[in-house]
């Protein structure tokens, strides 16, 4: 069962890992802010919740568990809200795009 | 494994601690102030100096970072001026050196220290008993230093006052920072409806939680101002006038606690903040508590800044 569980991190973990990876290659690369932040949203939403699901068989106890879903939901409200604002900023004639 | 994340980060440190220095634009330098802050979080961290972490990332890395964005907005006008009244080079090559001869002096400082380094940690241990709180870090801040812990506090007060003086003649007395433009119906308004519940929690928690693990009055009175500055940028209410009654007394509140429990304490333990036998903890508690929302005014207060326009100005 252990080893089951391990293997599910690894896996989960790495995935997340690639999320983040390619999350920061769109963002250096993507040619303007509202396609850099489609790719950072990637890296927040998809690499983090599957760091934190690979995460939660290696907690121990559910408070702690909890604790990291609850960072994750705050992680996801802020990145919404702030990508909206960043692009919102970037409509109304702030920076170029 | 530990080693190479350790020696990854000390080099993330530097490069951004280098391109904060060597950026042209203030901005760029102030974007990468906060990240600096926030590894230097994950630095304490691995010291397991999880207090100081938190100090670091909610002031050093949240509040000040914050208060520079503003301040390079402002500057923004100013930016291409001030390049071109660039100090020539003597003056330049002036300031590299006594930079470096400082940083060399301070480095020697710390590869001059003894090893084991000189430490209270033992007497603290000893005498933690005496306080009734479980984290040494509190004991010390409200027990044995809290003579530094209440400067600390007034400091903070004279800073708001520094920033009040700011403000011109006519706008004294008056509501700080523009008016509120945002629709609060916007995204933001969404944000500061859901969040602040949450951070209210949080930061009551982290205050509570102080007597016996990391956290405290300073962290926690961050994490309320920043959910206040989140409601009164969203527009859904405005920042208070300054002369307002409330606020005067928001702000003087929590020192004055602490001075007249440290008054109390020259009478009856017989040295001022002196706390009498087995009341440690409860004034300690009611100290901290007093304290919680005088910093949390003044913090939101000071990122606010000087008061700039009065009900019924246009």
């Amino acid at each position: 069962m252990k080893g089951i569980l391990d293997i599910f991190t690894i896996v989960a973990v790495a995935a997340g890992a690639f999320f983040f990876l390619a999350g920061t290659v769109g963002l250096l690369r993507f040619p303007d802010t509202f396609t850099r932040l489609h790719a950072l949203t990637k890296a927040d939403n998809l690499g983090l919740g599957l760091v934190v699901i690979g995460l939660l068989p290696q907690m121990d106890g559910v408070m702690a568990g909890l604790k990291l879903i609850l960072v994750w939901l705050m992680v996801l409200l802020a990145s919404a809200t702030v990508s909206q604002l960043i692009a919102r900023a970037v409509r109304r004639g702030g920076p170029e795009p | 494994m530990t080693e190479a994340l350790t020696l990854a980060l000390v080099g993330l440190l530097m490069a951004l601690a280098v391109w904060t220095l060597v950026a042209r634009d203030t901005f760029a330098a102030v974007s990468g102030f906060v990240p600096y802050g926030l590894l230097l979080t994950l630095a304490w961290l691995q010291l397991r100096a999880v207090d100081v972490a938190m100090t670091e990332a909610a002031i050093g890395a949240g509040l000040t970072g914050v208060l520079l964005i503003a301040a390079a907005a402002r500057l923004r006008p100013t930016e291409a001026p001030a390049w071109a009244e660039r100090p020539g080079l003597p003056t330049r090559v002036l300031a590299a050196i006594v930079s470096a001869a400082v940083a060399a002096g301070i480095g020697a400082c710390v590869l001059l220290l003894p090893d084991p380094a000189p430490t209270l940690a033992p007497a603290v241990a000893q005498n933690i008993a005496s306080t009734g709180v479980g984290n040494p870090i509190t004991a010390v801040l409200m027990s044995f230093r809290a003579m530094d812990t209440l400067l600390e506090a007034v400091v903070l007060l004279l800073g708001l006052i520094g920033v009040w003086s700011l403000a011109p003649d006519r706008a004294w007395g008056g509501r700080p920072g523009p008016a509120p433009t945002e629709d609060p119906n916007s995204i933001l308004g969404y944000l500061a409806r859901v969040l602040p519940p949450i951070g209210i929690v949080v930061g009551v928690y982290i205050l509570w939680v102080g007597a016996d693990l990391p956290g405290g009055k300073f962290q926690g009175a961050t994490v309320l101002a920043a959910m206040w500055l989140l409601v009164m940028m969203a527009g859904i209410s405005d920042a208070p006038a300054v002369d307002r009654t409330w606020v005067r007394l928001a702000l003087a509140g929590g020192p004055a606690v602490f001075i007249a429990i440290g008054l109390l304490g020259a009478g009856v333990a017989g040295a001022f903040l002196g706390y009498p036998e087995g009341l440690a903890k409860p004034l300690i508690v009611v100290v901290e508590a007093a304290l919680l929302p005088s910093l949390a005014v003044t913090l939101a207060l000071l990122l606010t800044g000087p008061p700039r326009r009065k009900d019924g100005d246009t």
